[in-house]
């Protein structure tokens, strides 16, 4: 089983969409999907029947899943996938949705993602969140991700020694995105003794390193160069993508993910390298998941994030920027929607229609999603280049 | 180190009791044989009889070779703690109320890496622990990271405290006393620090030698109690129900022979009335208060234990009757544990081989000592298990029972 991987031919991300986020709603996640849904028409100019693909994620659709949205939305396709994979879900999409195209299965792609939060549905979502959680993990403690996480930094920062300023860095230079950024849902600048001083969650984690649940929506568009240029549509192009599920089962505590087995791929289907990138959005629930995509993406070696988190400022203006939206952990994770949130921000940065803090001349960005406790570990992660259309 | 239980204070009697949580009780089938095995008190894995893997979480196939020919082996449990946290937030009542909660990642000498409750005297990881498997609340397995090594007062860490019985500064039932096993269980429950012990006695007339010397103990509190006399037994219940953290229904009718043997039915009747009426009058009166106090701090009620015998799980016919009355009382125990579930209140079922008393006199050896059962009862209690098989034969019925009911049921009819 050989062979080279095709390049995207004129394959593009077109109609970056947020609907924004709110803590708690009352609304179905249906709402929020048919939201995400208008606001790629009204901003394309397309008509709802010109969508002859569609590609959903979320958690809280149940009962239904991307069929049911079909009828419920009134839409008649010829290619539909459901993508239940969290945080990965915004790559993998994209990634489905571009092959589609490409062979012409499907002309005009929506990617939608998006949840509601009600009061109590975070964690009856936790319970039944995989066999493996609710036999293995959710009985103990039930603190849901926080645990899971705070094992992963606890052992990431013994073997690496990481400390929590480096971490914090990391969150305040985000909050500090955020801020510029009209939906992210916390408003306030953090400093770092705010992070350090901030009430213990789950040890060593604090308030700052966790997300903060809640509803909302994302969606783009992916087409055909001729298409995105007759409805006149800033585009993106595609340049390379990996995805890959399950990578290092032998690893006892996960300190690396998929993204170190593909990443030399990635960037030899972009033709570009990490130098290249010019801005970066990583899959942030925690932000030890940050510094291992830094790490396994490239950026700097195994081990070596702190010290690459000490000598940069990833501000959108400083330098690496970074999560330039405020990432999940300032604008807030609104389920599924937290696996496009980073792409949608790349590709607002990439066609120039960032609505926060832009990145200046940003020629070539890089997206990565990371997703699944499933038991003790993300199972998922993937990784997109986009790159502008002058190229 | 853990610092050693201090006795609680008096109850306010103003203040509301809290209604008792549970941890999260749901699994899939091929989890519940991880319960299976600690309802025994064992830790058993899943191992994979073609390539030899140990794996955890249970799954439904080996996750190295994809063979389904999975069994569940005992295994040691020592292991590397790997990793740990202690939660401040929880997402559901139970620990919610019990925070801060500590707990690890270990990885076991045997190959799995697994989440575990984390004892409080077990050294920040890289370090070596043990591993446990125990009933919680829930009544599910729940593994327990322990020292490697004893430490003081281990029994009292808070956390390892919600998923055990132990005795300690509680107040405890014991509903015949003056049986052989009822005085060991009196002299050992006494012994493991409970607060008080009520020993229940019937047939005043009667003396065995060595009660005089139990019931002047000072914890000891000496009840009439009769299981054959609904009144009685309600009586004490509305006497001390409210304040029984452990019942132990020790009282048993035990005469000899099947069908043939006798004639009338009065001796089954009066072995049922005590070993199968008797229980349900206790549980329909004791029951519903430790229900509503299966959380009620430090000392909440939490366990009801039930002297059965190995006999209830196939039937002995040269004590045929009483057999049978026991596999009534089986049956009528999986019923209460059933319903003492929601209030996280644990039944424990003993189910001795024969007992050196004056009722086995005719059995050939080995029979079991009655302090032997009242220390299994106890290490029950301080333990995780729910189902206790006292003595040799007990163990050996039990394998040939697990091995083949039918093959086991043949064998009995043979012995004479």
């Amino acid at each position: 089983m050989t062979g080279g991987r095709a390049g995207y031919d004129d394959v593009v991300v077109t109609t970056p969409v947020t609907v924004p986020y709110v803590r708690y709603s009352m609304r179905g996640a249906h709402w929020f999907l048919a939201r995400a849904l208008t606001g790629l028409l009204k901003q394309s100019g397309l008509g709802k029947d010109r969508i002859d693909g569609l590609c959903v994620s979320s958690f809280t659709l149940t009962p239904d899943s991307a069929v049911g949205l079909t009828q419920h939305l009134g839409m008649t396709l010829r290619w539909l996938d459901h993508i239940p994979m969290g945080g990965a879900c915004g790559v993998v999409a994209l990634r489905r949705a571009a092959r589609a195209v490409q062979s012409g299965d499907a002309t005009a792609v929506a990617c939608i993602a998006g949840d509601t939060n009600h009061t109590d549905s975070f964690r009856l979502n936790l319970g039944t969140f995989s066999q493996f959680a609710r036999d293995a993990v959710y009985p103990y403690g039930s603190g849901g991700p926080n645990a899971s996480f705070a094992f992963i930094t606890d052992y990431y920062m013994r073997k690496y020694g990481a400390k929590r300023e480096d971490f914090g860095k990391l969150c305040v230079a985000q909050r500090a995105n955020a801020l510029k950024f009209p939906y992210a849902l916390m408003k306030k600048p953090l400093t770092l003794e705010e992070y350090l001083n901030a009430r213990v969650i789950a040890e060593p984690l604090r308030l700052y390193d966790c997300v903060m649940p809640c509803a909302g929506a994302e969606a783009f568009l992916v087409l055909r160069r001729g298409d995105a240029e007759k409805l006149d549509q800033p585009y993106a192009r595609l340049l390379a993508t990996i995805e890959r599920h399950n990578a290092f089962p032998d690893d006892p505590i996960q300190y690396r993910s998929g993204w170190a087995l593909d990443c030399d791929e990635l960037y030899a289907q972009a033709g570009v390298g990490p130098r290249d990138i010019n801005v970066v959005a990583a899959y942030d629930d925690y932000p030890v998941i940050n510094v291992m995509q830094l790490e396994d993406l490239g950026f700097c070696n195994k081990g070596e994030s702190p010290d690459f988190v000490r000598r940069h400022s990833f501000t959108a203006e400083g330098s690496f920027p970074f999560n330039t939206s405020g990432g999940q952990l300032s604008v807030g994770q609104a389920g599924a929607a937290g696996g496009f949130l980073g792409l949608v921000e790349i590709i607002r940065q990439i066609t120039g229609q960032t609505i926060g803090a832009a990145v200046t001349k940003a020629r070539f960005g890089l997206a990565s999603g990371f997703g699944m406790i499933n038991y003790d570990r993300g199972l998922c992660s993937g990784a997109v280049i986009l790159a502008t259309r002058q190229q | 180190m853990t610092r050693p239980l201090t006795r609680p204070p008096r109850k306010n009697p103003i203040l509301r009791t809290r209604v008792p949580n549970l941890p999260p009780g749901s699994r899939s089938r091929v989890t519940l044989g991880l319960t299976a095995a600690a309802a025994r008190g064992r830790l058993e894995l899943q191992t994979c009889r073609d390539c030899g893997t140990v794996q955890y979480p249970p799954r439904e196939a080996c996750r190295v070779c994809l063979s389904q020919r999975l069994e569940w082996k005992v295994q040691n449990g020592t292991g590397e703690l790997l990793s740990e946290t202690t939660l401040h937030h929880s997402n559901e009542l139970f620990y919610r109320e019990r925070l801060p909660w500590r707990l690890g990642m270990v990885r076991l000498d045997c190959g799995p890496v697994v989440v575990a409750h984390l004892h409080g005297d077990c050294v920040r990881p890289p370090s070596r622990v043990c591993i446990h498997a125990n009933i919680d609340r829930a009544g599910q397995a729940a593994l327990v990271a322990m020292p490697e090594k004893d430490t003081p007062n281990m029994a009292d860490d808070r956390q390892l405290r919600e998923m055990t019985c132990d005795p300690k500064f509680r107040k405890v039932l014991i509903t015949d006393a003056k049986s052989p096993v009822g005085q060991s269980l009196v002299e050992a429950i006494v012994k493991a620090g409970a607060d008080l012990v009520w020993a229940g006695y019937a047939e005043p007339w009667k003396k065995p030698p060595g009660f005089e010397r139990l019931s002047s103990l000072p914890q000891v509190s000496l009840v009439p109690l009769d299981l054959t006399d609904s009144r009685a037994v309600k009586n004490l219940a509305g006497e001390i129900g409210g304040r029984v953290d452990i019942l132990i229904n020790t009282a048993d009718h035990h005469r000899n022979y099947g069908i043939n043997a006798r004639e009338g039915i009065e001796v089954a009747r009066a072995e049922m009335d005590i070993n199968y009426f008797g229980l349900l009058r206790l549980a329909q009166e004791f029951a519903p208060a430790m229900r509503a106090r299966g959380a009620d701090g430090q000392s909440s009620a939490v366990a009801w234990v039930n002297l059965l015998s190995i006999f209830a799980l196939s039937n002995f016919p040269p004590h045929g009757t009483y057999s049978a009355s026991k596999a009534a009382a089986l049956s009528l125990a999986q019923c209460l544990r059933a319903e003492f579930a929601p209030a996280g209140v644990r039944v424990i079922n003993v189910f001795p081989g024969p007992i050196d008393d004056e009722w086995n006199q005719a059995l050939p050896p080995p029979q079991i000592a009655p302090s032997r059962v009242a220390a299994e009862i106890l290490e029950a209690l301080r333990g995780g298990a729910e189902d206790v098989f006292p003595g040799d034969v007990a163990e050996d019925w039990m394998a040939r029972w697990r091995d083949n009911p039918k093959v086991l049921e043949r064998e009995l009819a043979a012995m004479r």
